[in-house]
Formats: structure tokens, C-alpha cells, sequence
């Protein structure tokens, strides 16, 4: 049913804690988060502002260390940052003093290792960004920003892709395209990916599953697998299970009870909530 | 498993550079650009006008030679005595050439240096701002009685005078750490050298600019003024025994070779600014 979802598990997270401390005390970022990833799976993590899903995404790149937990790729620890997994950040994050075609060589300059010129070359093809690689970065528009970042987090063929609000922002319509860029790619490579999203669509266009974090401290309330068909028409995404689907992952942020307990069949047995 | 991680500033962009600084970038990258013949053409008339309105003014009302002398007068002793003059010329070079580069050298290791260590920034911060804000001139005369009338005590003024300039404007520009791009470079493993140089030194290129533009002018102020202080050699040296001697042509004479070295330096860290730091423009 899952497309490419195969039984192993890619990525584990395991009891992951996250303590920061701060001027007035404490800070409890996530608490006891626990998360399996299969291997090919797209998953999408939404939830409120500040619910640590930032951080959890972090923790799983080995970006920084949790005060408790774990999480394992491929059954082994993840102690710091890993070659398999490649991260894509909230704006393009390119460097500013680098052409594209320079920018795209930053992992393989500080990796040490030489770039592979034919994959590269078919990514910025498929991206529409071929002839490009003498532009700076501040000459492009935001979508090309994105799609060249999407390009470099390919670029060495990385395992896992955890992509960090990446299209956050952008406008509808281009981020609507990166996201039909995605699944292309995807449906291409099977590389596992997890994303955290503030657009509740766009976490049910590309998953194969939504988990829905709570607030602060932050903890898996709830995951809703989104059982449509690939490629993702405008079709299907225009059907009342969608719909259903989007409206009961928004209640369930948006709504003032915030549910903390799994309850993915909620929306079942409720009228169609009002859109908000 | 670290429980002492301040919380990351995701978001992080890194500070505007318009805010930070003796000056900004802008002054480096976005000089007047010259569009058409139309601009040369007025650009030129108007410095006509404006050196022939002085040299006819100063005619007119027989202003004397010792007073201001008449712009075609400054020429001709420019040329006339750029024999005399040039020599001076090459000693001020070395002095400022050579003060600059120990204290540019110095200024930026340190400005590197330092702001990795946000505590030990902290404690040296005070002593490079009363290097800064103290006029290197006040203590040629100390330097002088120490070091004798030769090059030595120009130098350390120069080096004195540029070093804290060039390492206030460089820290700066270390300072400005944008977490998202060190994440970044981070996510693929790069380790705190290749940071230092593929993230921090090029975010900060743009104030190294800037830091070496008004430090070597300040050498240049500096190593002139010395020059007046004591000594036989020098640009400065040439100013005080010229005006001493009421030679008022050759007085301007060295003062415009002093202006054009000024605007030379300018120039020379516009282009080296345009060329290797326009993106932050």
C-alpha cells in the first residue's frame, strides 16, 4: 500500500530527550520522542511553533548531541554529522560568495572526495538548473535558491535527506512545484526522507506518513498514514479523504484541545470539521 | 550527550552589515558607476571650471605665491621638482608599506584569533579601543628617543596606528557567525579549520576590506605625521622644510602626491572589494 516502503527500519528514534539550558532555567525542547523511519519512507513531521520539531530533526542529523535517547541509522548510533544523511535548511542556505556550480561542490571540497560530474549534471537537469553554475546565489530567485540546495543535498547521493521547513519560504505556487520536484526525485532515488512542515498539504502531498508533534515540550501525539496512490494527482489531492485528513491533522494542532494521546481515527466519526 | 547546548538560533541570518564598523561595505562596492560620455564630459568641466575659476580668482586679486599659490604654479614645481621630491616619496612608501604589513598582519591573526574566545575577546577589547582612539603621533617623540631618527620609530607608529584599525573592522567581521551556514558545513563534516576557512573567513571578507582600507589610510596619516615630528627624509619631512623655506608650490606640490596616494589606496581596495566581496552588496 506504502509505496516503496519496504519492512527495515532506516532511521530510529529512540526516547529522545532534548534539555536546553537557558538564562531563566531549564528548557525541555523534546521529551521521550520515539520514532521509526523505514527505509524509502517519506515522513512528515507538523506541529505547533516551538514543539521541538526543529530540534528533534537536528538530533536525527547528529547536528547536536540529546540529553537523553537515542537515534539510530540503520541500527547503529548517530554520534555527529554522517555521510548518509544530508540536511536541507529552512532558506537555501547557499553560500552567498560561491557560484552555483561552486556552492554544489562545497560538500565534496570539505569531504575531501571527488564529485561525481554525470549525477550532478542530471539533478541540475531535472531541476531546470543546468547553465546556471556561474550564477550567484543573490541573482536567483528563492525557488532557484531552493532547488540548487536540493540539488548539493543530492549531490552525494545521501541515504537520508531531512529537510528542515524547506519551502517555508516560498510562495504557493513555487512551493507547490518543489514539492512535485520531490516526489519526482523520490519516486526516482527511494531516498528516505523527513520533513518538517508548517503546510499541512504539503505534508500529505509527499508523505507516507504525518506525525503531529505536541506542544512544548514536544512529543509524538499522534501519526496519520496517508494511504494515496503515487504519483499525487491535483486529482486525488482534491478528494474528500484528503480533505478529511488535512482537517483532522489542523484540529488536532490548531484546535484548543490539543490531543496528547495517538488518536488517528478520530476524524472518522466527526462531522467535517469547519476549514480554518 | 550534552545537556549544556545553548538553544541554536535556527533562523540564524547573519547580522546586516550596514549597522557594524568604522564604515560600511557599501562605501567599498557601490561607488558612483560612470554611465555615458554625457557624465565624463560634465565631470570634466566641472574640474575645469573649478581649477581654472581658482587660478583665475587668485590672478585677480594677486593673491601672493605664499599665501596660495596659483594651480599652474603647483603643476610646474610638480614637475619641475619631482626629482627632488621623489625620493621622499619612496622612504614614506617604505615606512607605510612596511608598518602596514606587520600591523595588518598582526591586526587580522589577532581579530582571528580572539573572537573564537568570546571571554578572552572581552578583556583585550578595551586596550585595542584606546589603540585605536589614541593618535599613534603622540608617542613618535617617545619613539624617536628610543629608536633614533631612521625608519624604526615611523614603522611601529604606522604599524601602531593601522594594526588595531585593520583588527577592530576584521573581529567584526569574524563576529558575524551565521549558524545556518555553519550547520551547514557542519552536516558534512567539516571540522573547525575548514569552518574557519570556507565559512568565517569569506563572511568576513567583505570588513577585512574595509578594516585594511581605513588602516592603511591611517598608516598613511600616521607615517606623514611622524615624518613632520623629526627626522630628515619623508613626505612629511618635505611639508615642514618647504613651508619652513616659504617654497609654497612645492608645498602643494607634496601635497597632492599625498592626496593621489590616498586616492590610490582607495581605489586599489574598491577594485580588490568589487572583485572578491560584491555579493554582500
Amino acid at each position: 500500500m506504502l509505496a516503496g516502503q519496504s519492512k527495515k527500519p532506516k532511521l530510529e528514534v529512540l526516547n529522545a530527550t532534548k534539555v536546553y539550558n537557558t538564562r531563566s532555567g531549564d528548557l525541555l525542547a523534546i521529551d521521550r520522542c520515539s520514532l521509526e523511519i523505514m527505509e524509502g519512507e517519506i515522513v512528515s513531521i507538523v506541529g505547533p511553533s516551538g514543539c521541538g520539531k526543529t530540534t528533534l530533526l537536528w538530533s536525527m542529523s547528529g547536528l547536536h548531541g540529546l540529553s537523553a535517547g537515542e537515534v539510530l541509522l540503520d541500527g547503529a548510533p548517530v554520534s555527529g554529522p554522517n555521510a548518509d544523511i544530508s540536511m536541507v535548511f529552512q532558506d537555501a542556505n547557499l553560500l552567498p560568495w560561491r557560484n552555483l556550480a561552486a556552492n554544489i561542490n562545497f560538500p565534496f571540497e570539505i569531504k575531501g572526495v571527488k564529485p561525481d560530474r554525470i549525477w550532478i549534471d542530471e539533478l541540475l537537469n531535472r531541476v531546470g538548473l543546468e547553465g546556471f553554475g556561474g550564477r550567484f546565489p543573490g541573482e536567483l530567485s528563492g525557488g532557484m535558491q531552493q532547488r540548487a540546495a536540493l540539488v548539493r543535498a543530492l549531490s552525494f547521493k545521501p541515504s537520508v535527506l531531512l529537510m528542515d521547513e524547506p519551502f517555508g519560504a516560498l510562495d504557493s505556487f513555487t512551493r507547490e512545484e518543489m514539492n512535485r520536484l520531490v516526489e519526482e526525485i523520490w519516486l526516482d532515488t527511494k531516498t528516505t526522507i523527513v520533513l518538517i512542515t508548517h503546510s499541512i498539504e504539503e505534508a500529505i502531498f509527499l508523505s507516507d506518513r504525518v506525525v503531529v508533534m505536541s506542544p512544548r515540550p514536544g512529543r509524538v501525539a499522534s501519526i496519520h498514514p496517508v494511504p494515496f496512490a503515487r504519483p499525487r494527482s491535483m486529482e486525488i489531492m482534491a478528494t474528500k479523504e484528503v480533505f478529511d485528513l488535512t482537517n483532522a491533522i489542523k484540529q488536532e494542532i490548531v484546535g484548543t484541545q490539543v490531543s496528547r494521546y495517538p488518536n488517528p481515527a478520530a476524524s472518522q466519526d466527526q462531522p467535517t470539521p469547519v476549514n480554518g | 550527550m550534552s545537556k549544556s547546548d545553548a538553544i541554536p538560533q535556527f533562523k540564524g541570518k547573519s547580522d546586516s552589515p550596514g549597522d557594524v564598523g568604522i564604515t560600511n561595505m557599501s562605501a567599498l562596492t557601490s561607488g558612483p558607476g560612470i554611465k555615458s560620455a554625457r557624465e565624463v564630459l560634465a565631470i570634466i568641466l566641472v574640474a575645469v571650471i573649478v581649477v581654472g575659476g581658482m587660478e583665475l580668482l587668485l590672478g585677480f586679486f594677486e593673491v601672493p605665491q605664499y599665501v596660495l599659490p596659483k594651480p599652474s604654479e603647483i603643476i610646474v614645481a610638480l614637475v619641475s621638482d619631482f626629482p627632488l621630491i621623489a625620493p621622499h616619496l619612496g622612504h614614506t612608501l617604505v615606512e607605510l608599506l612596511g608598518g602596514f604589513a606587520i600591523g595588518a598582519t598582526v591586526g587580522l591573526i589577532l581579530a582571528a584569533v580572539i573572537t573564537q574566545f568570546p571571554f578572552a575577546e572581552k578583556i583585550v577589547t578595551p586596550y585595542i579601543l584606546l589603540l585605536v582612539t589614541t593618535p599613534m603621533l603622540a608617542l613618535v617623540p617617545l619613539l624617536i628617543l628610543r629608536f633614533g631618527f631612521g625608519y624604526e620609530p615611523r614603522i611601529i607608529a604606522v604599524a601602531l596606528a593601522s594594526g588595531p584599525m585593520v583588527m577592530i573592522n576584521a573581529a567584526t567581521g569574524f563576529r558575524r557567525v551565521d549558524q545556518g551556514k555553519i550547520a551547514l558545513a557542519r552536516s558534512y563534516g567539516a571540522s573547525t579549520l575548514q569552518i574557519f576557512w570556507k565559512i568565517r573567513a569569506p563572511m568576513a571578507l567583505p570588513m577585512i576590506f574595509v578594516g585594511l582600507m581605513v588602516g592603511s589610510i591611517f598608516g598613511l596619516l600616521t607615517a606623514v605625521g611622524a615624518e613632520m615630528v623629526g627626522g630628515g627624509f619623508g613626505l612629511g619631512n618635505r611639508l615642514t622644510s618647504y613651508s619652513s623655506m616659504i617654497l609654497m608650490p612645492q608645498f602643494f606640490a607634496v601635497v597632492m602626491i599625498l592626496s593621489m596616494l590616498g586616492i590610490l589606496i582607495y581605489v586599489f581596495f574598491f577594485l580588490l572589494g568589487k572583485k572578491y566581496a560584491s555579493w554582500e552588496a
